[in-house]
């Protein structure tokens, strides 16, 4: 154990994702060793993005103002609606460039062992979306590993009796893996030769 | 000390994955349980790429031939061949993927201490999500006869037919988590549950694995019998099965 401040520091750090006990030591000794100004524009820029960044009113994804420059362009088309699990998912799907459509970000995946069922996820703000707006397709890209098939599963039982076209990309993604890591060519073939779930 | 060789750290086990969860830039931390080594955590790297060697063998509910080597914390999957591809067809159906998230979270509460019963309990879950997976009885009936089961193995072995405190031949009318199972008219402490005796009949085969009588049962039963295996699971785990709360009943 350190003493006071540093020992908080690598408290904080080890509780984020990804950064085990020796990492966090290791991260807290170089911001103790690194330049001053480095470290107040790494502080500063927590700050800034914890006071200006939030999550879209309409889809859920980050933004700096209400609503986020996606859902803001009316050059995309209103009528269909990817649903992908996180922020994240949404820059990987924009990368393929084969999506003009908007988008709804869950939040995460169901996982009923980690305490997260559909009512932990932003799917009653999605149900509210379709009653509103004109929607007329729903292309679920959930990550194609368990957590995402289940939740592909549920949404499409979901979304069955309320009259759009739902689909679930192409079975050409790798199973077991996140969408994040699919390349531009994969995941754009997987848009092309999305499937529809009306099962 | 001389550390061990990679060689001598190296061993081999069947296993099947209880949960899950993100490790650092691509890799996952794998709970397991196995045959022979009663449950494991073992790092599996690059899992999350779709690159991955490992695919989608490594998912909740897969069961696979697996090669580690073991390590000081956690141990390191090295290769893993399918023995059963059950996720996907519990994926693919909504209230088959909750009832399979309530077992394996029993099961890695029931083995996490518990290393001597971790081979009978390990042989009891994949039988179990392997008719889960089949779709062969209502999911719903697969978990309650798996918690009964799973229960029993850990030894808490309910009783349904002579009452668990004096042994005096039932049927019996009175349930009881405290007393593990049914108790007489003498024995029955204050505020037992009273099920119907179609619904004592059920747990029983249940229990048993008696298939042929089991769904013999009446929905009313089912519903009964559902409620007092989950509060008979309550009595003996110390924190509730996170699961259980979004299981879909009939
Ligand atoms: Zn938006």
């Amino acid at each position: 154990m350190y003493e006071g401040a540093v020992q908080e520091l690598i408290d904080e750090l080890g509780r984020l994702p990804g950064v085990g006990p020796k990492s966090a030591q290791r991260i807290a000794f170089h911001i103790l060793e690194a330049d001053p100004e480095d470290m107040k524009r790494l502080a500063t820029s927590i700050t800034t993005v914890k006071e200006r960044v939030q999550f879209c009113e309409i889809c859920g994804n980050v933004t700096e103002e209400a609503t986020c420059s996606i859902c803001r362009d009316t050059r995309r088309d209103p009528s269909v609606i990817c649903v992908v699990e996180e922020s994240k998912d949404v820059i990987a799907v924009e990368r393929t460039r084969s999506f003009k459509g908007r988008y709804h970000v869950l939040g995460g995946s169901i996982n009923p062992i980690a305490g997260i069922g559909p009512e932990q996820l932003r799917i009653r703000e999605l149900m509210t979306r379709l009653s509103d707006e004109q929607i007329q397709e729903i292309i679920i890209a959930t990550d194609p590993n368990l957590e995402g098939e289940a939740t592909a599963t549920y949404l499409g039982r979901l979304l069955q009796s309320i009259g759009v076209t739902v689909s679930r990309l192409a079975s050409g993604l790798p199973v077991g893996g996140d969408l994040e890591y699919a390349d531009e060519v994969t995941l754009g073939r997987a848009f092309e030769g999305r499937r529809s779930v009306s099962s | 000390m001389p550390s061990k060789s990679f060689a001598s750290r190296t061993y081999r086990d069947q296993g099947v994955v209880l949960r899950t969860h993100k490790l650092g830039e691509a890799d996952r931390i794998i709970i397991l349980l196995t045959a022979k080594h009663g449950q494991i955590r073992a790092v599996a790297k690059g899992v999350r790429r779709t690159s991955s060697k490992f695919g989608a063998r490594l998912e909740p509910f897969m069961v696979a031939d697996l090669q580690l080597v073991a390590g000081r914390t956690l141990d390191i999957v090295t290769q893993a061949v399918s023995l059963g591809w059950y996720g996907r067809d519990i994926a693919a159906d909504y209230s088959r993927y909750t009832v399979g998230a309530a077992m394996t979270e029993t099961a890695e509460r029931l083995t996490d201490v518990d290393s001597e019963s971790a081979t009978a309990q390990y042989q009891l879950l994949i039988g179990g999500l392997a008719a889960l997976s089949r779709g062969e009885y209502p999911p719903e009936m697969i978990l309650d006869s798996y918690l009964l089961r799973a229960l029993a193995t850990a030894g808490w072995a309910p009783s349904f037919t002579e009452c668990a405190r004096c042994s005096a031949p039932g049927p019996h009318s009175a349930f009881s988590p405290a007393l593990g199972g049914v108790a007489c008219h003498d024995c029955r402490p204050p505020g037992s549950a009273a099920p119907a005796p179609g619904t004592v009949v059920l747990l029983a085969a249940l229990l048993e694995g008696d298939w042929t009588q089991a769904v013999k049962a009446e929905e009313q039963q089912r519903k009964e019998a559902s409620t007092l295996v989950a509060a008979y699971l309550q009595w003996h785990l110390e924190r509730a099965v996170r699961s259980m709360k979004l299981v879909e009943r009939v």
